[in-house]
């Protein structure tokens, strides 16, 4: 068989195994608890009589074993069970928050990623001058930056000092297209700085490397003016490791979304997720912890597939071995 | 080796030197405010200075009151004292667990080097910031468990890195003679392979100790981490980010701070310019 299919299999079976053993940890991580989940949601002065009314009720009299499978089969058909705390169905909790963070990660990912790849290239362009100094300590300094500081300084700026946007991005189902994307602004704004900056630093690191190939130092022996040496001989060379790059910075935004939903109040996943510890609703927190950590595994084997399919070289057995584990 | 040389030094250029000298005058400072902290504050971090919560800088309080009344700039500067020891706690930790482990998998190679690779896999193909969450919501926020959890995090890809850099090390013609003439494991360790990985570790420490700036304070921002009255970085920005609206500066104080801590911290790893990869933030 080829052997780059084997090894997508090989790697598809792979991000399988580490959700499973995901859902291990989740389900293990719930069980060490002091007490169990009734103790912990009734609080610490429950009688004994409510706490096991509310085991009875919840099926935690049965053996671990049995309802680690429950869940995992549960979740397999997208039952999550119910919310300790409101008592509603945890996926009915989820659809809604679900699409507003889709909604914020696509939004940046559409923004940052062009406007990063080509400040990047741009840097690469002019390496070593006065614009590519500037801008990879910007750059540095952007991507070493935490996201509440780009946050808050926003807020004061744009929401407060000039009134332009609205602080607190409580979004409606209702809303429309212009109503939608002015609240969501200052957060898409924030992330794009948070996750560009890296983008940016990767594509220009990239491509000067590849500046230095002997395909460069022909094509420069030959008289191709340096624009072109950047914007197409180099660019179609680095568009798998870009490709990688990008999917590496989205899976980011798993991390990045969970504090700037908190800065601008904004009714996505992540926030549903830290409520949800600070409730100790442990079911909610097991479900958000696999959609996320499988979102997060996703993306990085998609990176890891872009980076093999888009770059022969990165197919000798050597690299494939490589990736595989 | 080449990264060692004198020459190699001589030959960078003025930039990184010029940010190498402005990232350590930062941390330096801050490790002073943090270890002489006690001593500078103009009131008690905990004591009502005002009875106005969100008052400008000024004589009273120099950057102003936070959300209750109190004092800013003290609450900012005991703030540093636990944001830094924390962090420190956890990469230290991180260094110790992955440092050893790594090393040990790069000299006796195994199942046991098998077996921790593929655990580091999982571990690494986690979102960070989630982990704790979950972690935080089944045991608990103490600083204890906060410190073990950041530090179990990021010994992963401590233990990645140490593996990689001991891998070249012990094919070298040194090592093998070491373990020709009968050294033991202890030797072999902290005798050959150690000190020839030493620099790298250390650098890999700075960028590990920004990381878990950045992880502790994003928990303490989520109102996860440190528990009030106390306050780390993070703490303080969520405590006054209502503020905010009023267009009080008392969030953005502690949030410069983070982040002039973990830029500098980047500033200095990139002059020393032995990067291992390219992460800023490590989530």
């Amino acid at each position: 068989m080829d052997k780059v299919l084997v090894f997508i299999l090989r790697r598809l079976a792979l991000a399988g195994v580490i959700l499973w053993i995901v859902s291990l940890l989740v389900f293990a991580g719930c069980e060490i608890l002091p007490g169990d989940v009734a103790q912990v949601a009734l609080g610490q002065y429950a009688t004994p009589e409510s706490v096991r009314a509310l085991r009875t009720e919840l099926g935690l009299d049965r053996p671990a074993p049995e309802r680690y499978l429950d869940w995992l089969e549960g979740m397999l058909k997208g039952d999550f069970g119910r919310s300790m705390t409101t008592k509603t169905p945890v996926s009915r909790l989820l659809s809604e928050r679900l699409r507003n963070t889709g909604i914020l990660a696509g939004s940046t990912t559409l923004i940052a990623v062009p406007l990063a790849i080509g400040l990047g290239l741009m840097m690469a362009l002019w390496s070593g001058g006065v614009f590519d100094r500037i801008a990879s300590i910007v750059v540095l300094a952007l991507s070493a930056t935490p996201e509440f500081l780009i946050g808050t300084l926003a807020v004061l700026l744009f929401a407060v000092k000039l009134r332009w946007l609205p602080a607190i991005a409580n979004v409606d189902p209702a809303f429309d297209v212009g109503q939608l994307s002015r609240t969501l602004l200052l957060p898409v704004g924030t992330l794009t700085l948070v996750v560009a900056g890296q983008i940016a630093r990767m594509t220009r690191a990239t491509v000067t490397n590849l500046l230095d190939s002997p395909f460069i130092e022909m094509a420069i022996l030959k008289g191709v003016p340096r624009w072109r040496l950047v914007f197409v001989h180099a660019l179609i060379n680095v568009v798998g490791p870009l490709a990688n790059v990008v999917a590496l910075n989205v899976a980011y935004l798993v991390s990045g979304v969970v504090v700037v939903e908190t800065i601008f109040a904004y009714p996505g996943m992540a926030r549903l997720m830290v409520d949800a510890v600070g409730a100790r609703d442990l079911p909610l927190v097991q479900a958000c912890a696999m959609l996320f950590c499988a979102a997060y595994v996703l993306l990085i084997l998609a990176a890891d597939l872009i980076a093999v399919l888009f770059n022969p070289r990165a197919r000798t057995n050597t690299q494939l071995k490589r990736l595989s584990t | 080796m080449t990264a060692l040389e004198p020459s190699a030094i001589v030959q960078r250029g003025p930039r990184r030197q010029w940010s190498l000298v402005i990232g350590l005058i930062v941390i330096t400072t801050s490790v002073l405010i943090a270890v002489f902290g006690p001593f500078l504050v103009q009131h008690d971090p905990t004591a009502f200075v005002s009875s106005d919560a969100f008052i400008p800088s000024g004589s009273t309080a120099w950057l102003g009151t936070d959300y209750l009344g109190r004092d800013l700039l003290s609450r900012l500067i005991t703030g540093t004292r636990i944001t830094l020891a924390m962090a420190f706690a956890a990469t230290f930790f991180a260094h110790i667990l992955g440092d050893t482990l790594g090393l040990l998998a790069a000299i006796r190679g195994g199942i046991a080097d098998a077996f921790i690779s593929r655990f580091v896999d999982v571990l690494l193909s986690l979102p960070k910031i989630i982990v704790g969450l979950v972690v935080v919501a089944a045991l608990g926020s103490s600083t204890s468990i906060l410190i073990a959890v950041a530090g179990i995090v990021y010994a992963s890809g401590v233990f990645r890195v140490a593996r990689a850099l001991g891998a070249d090390i012990v094919v070298m013609d040194f090592v093998r003679a070491a373990r020709a003439r009968g050294e033991r494991l202890p030797w072999l360790l902290f005798g050959e392979v150690l000190p020839n990985v030493a620099l790298p570790l250390a650098t890999d420490f700075a960028l590990r100790l920004s990381f878990a700036i950045l992880f502790m304070s994003s928990l303490s921002f989520l109102g996860l981490g440190i528990q009030p009255p106390n306050a780390d970085w993070g703490g303080l920005v969520r405590e006054n980010l209502s503020g905010l609206s009023a267009g009080s500066l008392a969030p953005i104080f502690p949030a410069l701070a983070i982040a002039a801590v973990t830029i500098s911290l980047n500033l200095i790893v990139d002059s020393l310019g032995d990067r291992r990869y390219q992460d800023t933030r490590g989530l």
